[in-house]
């Protein structure tokens, strides 16, 4: 067998493609035929639709379907999380059920980890799963669920044991969301939109095959879960551009795009648009104003300090060389971003930061900014979880006592609603 | 643009740490700074010669080392790291941007190979006693009688003025003070006649400050007269910048200390790094201080690389190592706690560099307007 090569690659995908892309097909036709062909996950095993390539190789092969205007598999929403967590942990029969309908986009994906009384405390999960008869029957409420009112799946971690330590109590189910026992209701947040879900779960049922490995393994495979939503975490911006062309194939993905995309349509504003200060001051004549321009400057000095240190995060990740502290400090430095730029669009705004909507600087722009930074902070880990992760596993301080992991999960304190 | 430092620039900053770990313990610097003199003239000769930190950035041609700011700031982050008490800001970076920048090619041979090698000790004298650094606020006249020129005025907290063999002074040779036009450079011996040189009792007493007074003192002009404007200003921006790295290796080398305090303190029967209220400090102590330093970095890589926004840079990268240097040293204090506000303690020591830091080459409101009159005007 010839050496793999990144131009032995190409040229082969090329030839696939040549051979293979058609634009007329439907978007589920042609990802079976992408599928079948192992393109679609040429880092996966061949067992499973895949080539058996190394992981870097991935990339080359979507720049090729890319450059062919060909669509590659389904990326949006849950989906790649759900995915990676069955390939690595799924039975045969999970695997056999639920891949190809995930690559092709025909089964949409939530995941249903957080609960009101578990948010930065994940593994504090007590959504209960009991074995009655031959089904588990499952109680309890999740939160923060995105796309749950379109999902399909959801990936459950719930509660089976409440005598065990709290990690080891918990088990991974695959649950169907269409069925009586699975209420969604959207969530509005303070920004008025509804990006996420509530979902209640009353008497729900999952056969006991849809549960992923073992009880008591549930938070190690929740943790593969988040590893994955942590390295994809910029893969929204993938998938940000759908190709306005007519035929139906580009219809379908850019419909399948765009359900998946819109509960973010907000988190630009949530990040402070630092972009929009120095044009809203000109426009506003506060650019004058030396007070302002002192907290201009500051906010302009924070966010270029921090993209700089991304820069240098991402370039000692590039040179192979161990990563300096720099590249755990990203999440906090654009919390601090967003608050500067929220305190410094209300100075420059003044009287109108009371307005909203067509009423307000730039159609609501900027009054959206102002209601929507405090999501950045708390969102993917709070500040304060994020201060705790840096002091702990960067500077090495040491870490607080527990009172929740040394007892069965039913003696540790809860919230009184839970 | 660069983000990381090559392995020849590790290994330097490597054998500059090692040097100074050695000659600039706290009990040395404790010793200088209460010396007039505030240097150790064997260290400065073996820093300068066999080192070369001197003449880091000065071209080989003029008996330098050849290398860019970058460079140089590595050799001053390490020297702020360690406190180290020795004219290299004044000389290294402040008399020898100037001369490189302002002075004709005869000039540069007759004066940067003895600057190069630590033989002479220059300085350069731009504020006066509004203690402001920048031409348009000089108003110091300067007069001339056919080649010669004198200068009658006041320079004020003028780095290692009162020790330094040779002196760089702004003056006016036309226009009054706000215009930045009409600034020339001039060059006066440290033991001119008619100089008189006194010592300022500083804060930061290992930052040597002088007010000197000229009467009739005759100075060489250097450069083109009345010209002196663009290259003072290239001078201040490199110096903000090469400060900006001075003071990020103060900084972290206070959450070092923080940190090893913090885990190592014991009360309420645990390690106080163990309570979240200073887990969060710190958490934000190193947000500032890893911030701080990728503004120093890339500014001071982007003079080598000939950017065009060198004014924008130096002030974006002054004002965020010192509001950085500052506030680190104020939780440095804090976490010590009682014993972080003792003489004895070696908190004190950067917290005073810090202070001294904040203000030097200009504040950070200053920086700021600055970096504003270049973004927005």
């Amino acid at each position: 067998m010839s050496e793999i090569t990144e131009e032995s690659v190409r040229a082969e995908v090329r030839a696939w493609l040549a051979e293979n892309w058609d634009a007329s097909l439907s978007l589920i036709d042609w990802r079976n035929r992408l599928i079948d062909s192992g393109w679609g996950m040429p880092h996966w095993p061949k067992q499973w639709y895949g080539r058996d390539l190394p992981v870097g190789m991935a990339a080359i092969v979507e720049e090729e379907i890319e450059r062919a205007g060909a669509i590659g598999v389904a990326k949006t929403g849950i989906r790649p999380l759900a995915a990676a967590t069955i390939l690595v942990h799924g039975t045969d029969y999970q695997k056999e059920k639920y891949l190809r309908p995930n690559l092709t986009g025909e089964h949409a994906w939530c995941q249903l980890f957080s609960e009101p009384g578990s948010g930065s405390d994940l593994a504090g999960a007590a959504t209960k799963a009991e074995l009655k008869g031959n089904k588990w029957v499952i109680n309890g409420q999740k939160v923060w669920t995105t796309s749950a009112h379109v999902a399909d799946y959801g990936l459950l971690l719930a509660r089976t044991n409440v005598d065990e330590v709290k990690h080891k109590g918990l088990a991974y189910f695959i649950i169907d969301m269409k069925q009586p026992g699975v209420e969604v209701v959207p969530l509005r947040q303070m920004n008025g939109h509804a990006s996420f879900n509530q979902v209640f779960l009353t008497n729900a049922e999952v056969p006991p095959e849809e549960m992923v490995e073992q009880e008591g393994e549930g938070w190690k495979i929740a943790t593969t879960t988040l590893m994955h939503e942590r390295r994809g975490a910029d893969s929204l911006k993938r998938y940000q551009k759908p190709k306005d062309l007519p035929e139906r194939i580009y219809q379908e993905e850019a419909e399948e795009i765009r359900v998946a995309l819109e509960p973010y349509t907000w988190y630009p504003q949530r990040a402070g648009r630092v972009d929009l200060i120095v044009e809203r001051a000109r426009e506003t004549g506060t650019d004058h104003d030396p007070v302002i321009r002192q907290e201009i400057a500051k906010v302009l000095i924070l966010s270029q300090c921090a993209e700089w240190t991304a820069r240098r995060a991402r370039a000692a990740q590039q040179e192979g060389r161990p990563q300096g502290p720099e590249g755990s400090l990203g999440k906090l430095a654009s919390s601090y971003v967003a608050k500067a730029a929220n305190n410094v669009h209300t100075m420059i705004s003044g009287a109108d930061a009371m307005l909203t909507g067509e009423d307000s600087p730039m159609g609501g722009v900027i009054a959206e900014v102002l209601v929507s930074t405090p999501a950045i902070s708390i969102a993917g880990g709070t500040d304060e979880i994020q201060k705790n992760i840096i002091a702990e596993r960067v500077l090495k301080m040491p870490k607080e006592p527990r009172t929740d992991t040394d007892r069965p999960f039913k003696d540790v304190p809860k919230n009184l609603v839970s | 643009m660069k983000f990381s430092f090559s392995d020849e620039q590790q290994a330097f900053r490597e054998s500059i740490r090692r040097f100074l770990a050695d000659k600039s313990p706290t009990t040395e610097v404790r010793r200088l700074m209460e010396t007039d003199e505030g240097c150790d003239r064997a260290v400065w000769r073996q820093l300068s010669q066999e080192l070369g930190l001197t003449g880091i950035a000065i071209p080989e041609a003029y008996g330098g080392q050849g290398f860019g700011i970058n460079e140089l700031a590595i050799a001053l982050e390490e020297a702020g790291r360690a406190l180290l008490c020795a004219p290299l800001f004044a000389s290294g970076v402040m008399a020898a941007t100037a001369i490189l920048k302002g002075a004709t090619g005869a000039q540069k041979q007759a004066l940067l190979p003895a600057i190069a090698s630590g033989e002479t000790v220059a300085t350069l004298a731009i504020a006066e006693d509004a203690g402001r650094w920048e031409a348009s606020a000089i108003e110091m006249m300067a007069t001339s009688s056919g080649d010669a020129f004198r200068l009658n005025g006041t320079k004020s907290f003028v780095l290692d003025g009162h020790s330094a063999d040779q002196i760089l002074v702004a003056a006016r040779t036309g226009g009054a003070g706000g215009d930045a036009d009409g600034v020339s450079l001039f060059r006066v011996s440290g033991d001119a006649d008619g100089l008189n040189k006194k010592l300022l009792k500083s804060t930061d007493p290992t930052r040597k400050l002088a007010r000197l007074t000229f009467d009739n003192v005759e100075a060489e002009l250097i450069g083109t007269k009345g010209a002196a404007a663009a290259p003072l200003r290239d001078t201040l921006d490199i110096a903000a910048i090469c400060l900006a790295n001075e003071m990020v290796g103060g900084a972290e080398r206070l959450l070092e200390s923080a940190i090893e305090y913090a885990n190592m303190r014991v009360q309420f029967g645990r390690p106080i790094g163990s309570f979240q209220s200073l887990k969060h400090k710190a958490a934000d102590m190193l947000l500032d201080v890893e911030l701080a330093k990728s503004a120093a970095y890339y500014a001071a890589a982007a003079v080598d690389e000939g950017d065009d926004d060198i004014t924008a840079l130096a002030s974006i990268s002054k004002s965020a190592a010192a509001d950085a240097y500052m506030q680190t040293a104020i939780h440095t204090v804090q976490i010590h706690g009682g014993i972080g506000f003792t003489w004895d303690n070696d908190t004190h020591l950067w917290y005073k560099r810090a202070k001294s830091s904040e203000v030097f080459l200009g504040t950070s409101a200053q920086h700021r307007e600055r970096l504003m009159q270049q973004t927005i005007v």
